[in-house]
């Protein structure tokens, strides 16, 4: 450590690598997300609480099965990144490493899981 | 000389030295209601696989969805689904060069903070 110059010590520690393409993935997704949340909130919400026949029924018809689904999708993949700045701006080493593989995992987990229940209702 | 001090430099004062004011609240809400939303996303997705696996498992889920807590799980959820669209859409109108002079940026800190109430009254009436 103590031979490295200090410019090499810096090399390759700045932001430009792949913070544009994060910052454009959370600004595509936000833009979807901003016309999936209102109809997610009225197509889903309404169902909470519902006889369980109800419910198949609804989920099975193209348009809730396809806006939930969507809604699932996108939003889990948006919390993934945005989860990851969260972390990465409180912890740092192992502790960062760790969490942002555990968020990944488990917003894959959550969308499958999603994704599969509406699949196994609507078909 | 290069090695003066390295690695243990002051580090710039951060948000604990500033007066909290509406532009810093604002955005933080947006981190924690976003954050906090992996909540209602779990109980919602656990809610989806019960009622695809059985009536008597989709019994459980949605006993506890709308229990009272449950209830109260939603509704602060939903408070902050709003409120973190509307800051999204700051982010997005900020994004494209707008509203970034102070009067402005405080006059929609206000509209995210009013509107996501209206909208969950709006909500809470409708759904």
């Amino acid at each position: 450590m103590a031979y490295l110059t200090a410019r090499k010590r810096a090399a390759g520690l700045g932001s430009a690598k792949d913070g544009t393409h994060h910052f454009w993935e959370m600004k595509v997704s936000s833009a979807g997300l901003l016309l999936l949340v209102p109809l997610f909130v009225f197509t889903v919400g309404p169902m909470l609480g519902q006889p369980h026949d109800a419910v198949i029924a609804h989920f099975a018809r193209p348009f809730p099965a396809i806006v939930t689904g969507l809604t699932l999708a996108v939003g889990l993949m948006h919390f993934k990144n945005g989860a990851q700045v969260m972390i990465e701006d409180y912890a740092g080493g192992i502790a960062r490493k760790a969490l942002i593989i555990g968020v990944t995992c488990l917003c894959y987990a959550m969308a499958a899981t999603g994704l599969f229940a509406i699949a196994r209702i609507a078909l | 000389m290069a090695d003066v001090n390295r690695g243990n430099r002051p580090l710039s004062p951060h948000l604990t030295v500033y007066r909290p004011q509406l532009t810093s609240v604002t955005s933080i809400l947006t981190r924690i209601t976003g954050n906090a939303l992996i909540v209602a996303a779990l109980l919602i997705v656990w809610w989806l696989l019960a009622a695809s696996t059985s009536p008597e498992y989709f019994a459980v889920a949605d006993g506890v969805i709308t229990s009272w807590f449950g209830d109260l799980v939603m509704t602060l959820s939903v408070l902050g689904l709003w409120y973190h669209t509307l800051a999204g859409l700051r982010h997005l109108i900020f994004d494209a060069g707008f509203g970034l002079d102070i009067p402005t940026a405080e006059k929609l800190g206000i509209a995210c903070l009013g509107g996501s109430v209206v909208l969950t009254i709006l909500t809470l009436i409708l759904v």
